[in-house]
């Protein structure tokens, strides 16, 4: 035991002094610390337009979210038909692979209205509304894109968070709903089957992305998700919790579901159409089903954040592929929804059995029951993800 | 060894003038340079703004920005909000320990002592998973857990498993993703103390009368105490952080911590509450550390 009361020996004051003075600069340097608000207004953070001299673009998208020449895979005809008439040379890249994560890539340049050294983006709905929200995206010129003006789908045609299609314009949407696999069991045809019946207790997945699921489990329960109050919500939120507590859903998933529907792990769960019409291709006992209670439209959406330094580029891009043909040979090769009317037509010359599928070019009857999640302000954006999170368990 | 060291110097004139002593003196300060300048850059500053970040202001926002209020409250909130998360990493993170240890050891003894010359291949073949991604391998025990895969269908067969019963997306799942993904860094620690343990030593126990047992307990466990204490370290602190194994083997009712974090960064926004919880979880692993050092005492391992 050392005595209570010990001597002052130098050693001790001088590593007494080191050590509160360091204590005391680490406690200022956290007082400094703090985070300014990453609002951005269209005056306050302005971009200037390098277009006319510059004839380059670089454009951020998803994988396997634009065609390739089938024998030679870096060749993609499109987009090099774009090349070719406008002389702009575009940079390519497949960096998107999640919006939470490309979000947290994106997020300290732009907040900081600083370039991210990208011209066109694609996100998703919810991301491309916070984006939006966070005034971080550039106010494309409708004039320079009459095509889009022509020919965008009326139920993609002002949405919430873009009302004058202006912030955000769909690349490819697609629906959210069931699917099964028939091979491991019956078919399936409401919300509420998925959720209660006892065959496929600890074989279902529910999607992770909140709006796709609570979605369609807001239809299921009579609501508008377009437009629902935080009680209607808290009702659906209360279905989906007694189907985790009761061990009828296995995981909350992201695209992984697809492998573990296709082997029969997951007999049926809530899916997204351009998966399921893949899985199709390759066994027909995997079917999608349009809910009666409607499904959920989403699309992911071409931005062009602040600082980007060649936004007519990027008009001129948008406008080449909403011209009909060019969305056909698109649609094609991804499988999603296409945007674009007048691309069925286009589609009947390249292949006709795709033109006639309805998950690629959905029929007045599947758009009718089609809704898109209404946009959220921040608070009931993090309300609502928190109640979420934690009947996920995180 | 050391009336060997002393040899050269008592022939060789008297060390160099005290004048070029400053710069022997700066030499080693030098060569740390690089490695402190590193987790200067990489550890220390992040960990101040960690820090930083889980005393912001709770009711801040992205848009509005995080003002520092010094809001200890974060802790609590964030404890009685994910307790359950916090103590399952703990729990499952032991119960990986204890299994990759039941298995380890003996596979770790058999390398050093008992291969031969089949030393290298088997050290080769306990490191060559970690040649593919940690991911990858993970995916791949879904594969092998799956409901429709072999394994299910012979443990249903011996009706170990009942007809409905699964593999997947269980604790079990969880737990042995961890002890898989974890097991090398156990096993190499113990292999080098191991291997360095002389079987004189074991055969001079024999010749006194210690039962094989006995020996083991007094003379090959304790000199293998710096491996095991290394080892059991290395393979407990990322094997409690890890959200990987629940994230793809398990289901919700399995996420750790790990997963609360990562939700708190990425998907809720919630900057001061993830960086509590990640303090927490550092603060966490750090008493368990120093108990168990003091436990064990054994300084070489630091």
């Amino acid at each position: 035991m050392r005595s209570p009361l010990r001597t002052l020996t130098r050693r001790g004051l001088l590593t007494g002094t080191v050590g509160s003075a360091a204590l005391l600069a680490t406690a200022g340097a956290l007082a400094g610390c703090g985070t300014k608000g990453a609002q951005q207004t269209e005056a306050g953070c302005t971009s200037d337009d390098l277009s006319a001299t510059e004839k380059k673009l670089t454009f951020s998208n998803w994988p396997q979210y634009m065609d390739t020449d089938e024998k030679e895979r870096s060749k993609r005809p499109t987009l090099d038909a774009f090349v070719a008439a406008s002389g702009i040379q575009v940079a390519y890249t497949e960096d998107v692979n999640d919006n939470n994560e490309f979000f947290g890539k994106i997020r300290n340049q732009l907040a900081g209205c600083q370039s991210t050294g990208r011209d066109i983006m694609v996100l998703t709905d919810w991301m491309a509304a916070r984006v939006i929200r966070l005034g971080w995206a550039q106010k494309l010129d409708p004039a320079k894109m009459p095509n889009v003006a022509a020919n965008l789908l009326p139920s993609l045609r002002g949405r919430s968070f873009d009302t004058d299609n202006r912030l955000a314009i769909p690349w490819q949407s697609g629906l959210a709903g069931l699917a099964y696999n028939a091979k491991v069991t019956r078919e399936i045809r409401t919300v509420d089957e998925l959720l209660t019946r006892s065959d496929l207790k600890g074989k279902v997945t529910v999607l992770s992305e909140m709006r796709d699921t609570m979605g369609l489990l807001l239809q299921a329960g009579g609501h508008d998700p377009a437009n629902f109050t935080p009680a209607q919500f808290d009702d659906a939120l209360a279905k989906l919790k007694k189907a985790v507590d009761s061990k009828q859903i296995r995981r909350f998933t992201g695209n992984d579901y697809a492998p573990d529907l296709a082997k029969g792990d997951i007999a049926a769960c809530i899916g997204w159409s351009g998966d399921v019409i893949q899985l199709g291709f390759e066994d027909e006992k995997i079917k999608f089903v349009v809910p009666e209670s409607g499904v959920m439209l989403w699309s992911d959406n071409v931005l062009v954040p602040n600082k980007a330094t060649h936004k007519a580029n990027a008009e001129a891009l948008i406008n080449h592929y909403y011209d009909p043909a060019v969305a056909a040979k698109l649609a094609a090769f991804v499988n999603y929804i296409c945007p674009v009317q007048g691309a069925q037509a286009e589609m009947e010359k390249i292949d006709p059995d795709l033109a006639k599928n309805p998950l690629i070019f959905p029929d007045d009857a599947m758009l009718a029951k089609s809704k898109v999640f209404m946009a959220l302000d921040e608070q009931r954006e993090k309300e609502y993800e928190t109640k979420f999170q934690q009947i996920l368990g995180a | 060894m050391t009336a060997l060291a002393h040899l050269p110097t008592s022939t060789r004139p008297p060390a160099p003038p005290p004048v070029r002593r400053g710069r022997h003196r700066l030499l080693p300060y030098l060569l740390l340079l690089p490695g402190a300048a590193w987790l200067l850059v990489f550890f220390a500053l992040p960990l101040l703004q960690l820090a930083a970040a889980s005393l912001y202001d709770p009711a801040g926002s992205l848009s509005t920005g995080y003002a520092m209020t010094w809001a200890v409250g974060n802790y609590p909130d964030a404890v009685q909000a994910y307790w359950p998360q916090f103590s399952r990493s703990f729990l499952y993170a032991g119960i990986a320990l204890v299994i990759a240890l039941l298995m380890g050891y003996p596979l770790a003894y058999a390398i050093a002592q008992k291969a031969g010359r089949w030393k290298h291949l088997l050290l080769v073949a306990v490191v060559a998973p970690m040649f593919t991604s940690f991911l990858v391998r993970t995916l791949a025990w879904k594969t092998i857990l799956s409901d429709s895969g072999a394994l299910v269908g012979l443990l249903r067969d011996v009706h170990l498993l009942g007809p409905d019963g699964r593999l997947l997306a269980t604790p079990a799942a969880v737990v042995l993703g961890l002890t898989y993904n974890f097991l090398p860094f156990l096993v190499l620690p113990l292999y080098a103390s191991l291997e360095r343990l002389d079987p004189r030593l074991l055969e001079a126990a024999s010749d006194l009368y210690a039962s094989p047992l006995r020996a083991f307990a007094r003379v090959t466990l304790p000199l293998s105490l710096p491996g095991l204490t290394a080892g059991t370290l290395l393979f407990f602190i990322p094997a409690t952080g890890d959200y990987i194994n629940a994230e793809l083997l398990g289901t919700p009712n399995e996420y750790m911590v790990g997963n609360v974090i990562d939700s708190a960064f990425l998907v809720r926004l919630d900057y001061p509450q993830g960086a509590a919880l990640s303090f927490l979880l550092m603060a966490a692993i750090l008493a368990i550390v120093f108990v168990y050092l003091r436990k064990a005492g054994t300084e070489e391992v630091l």
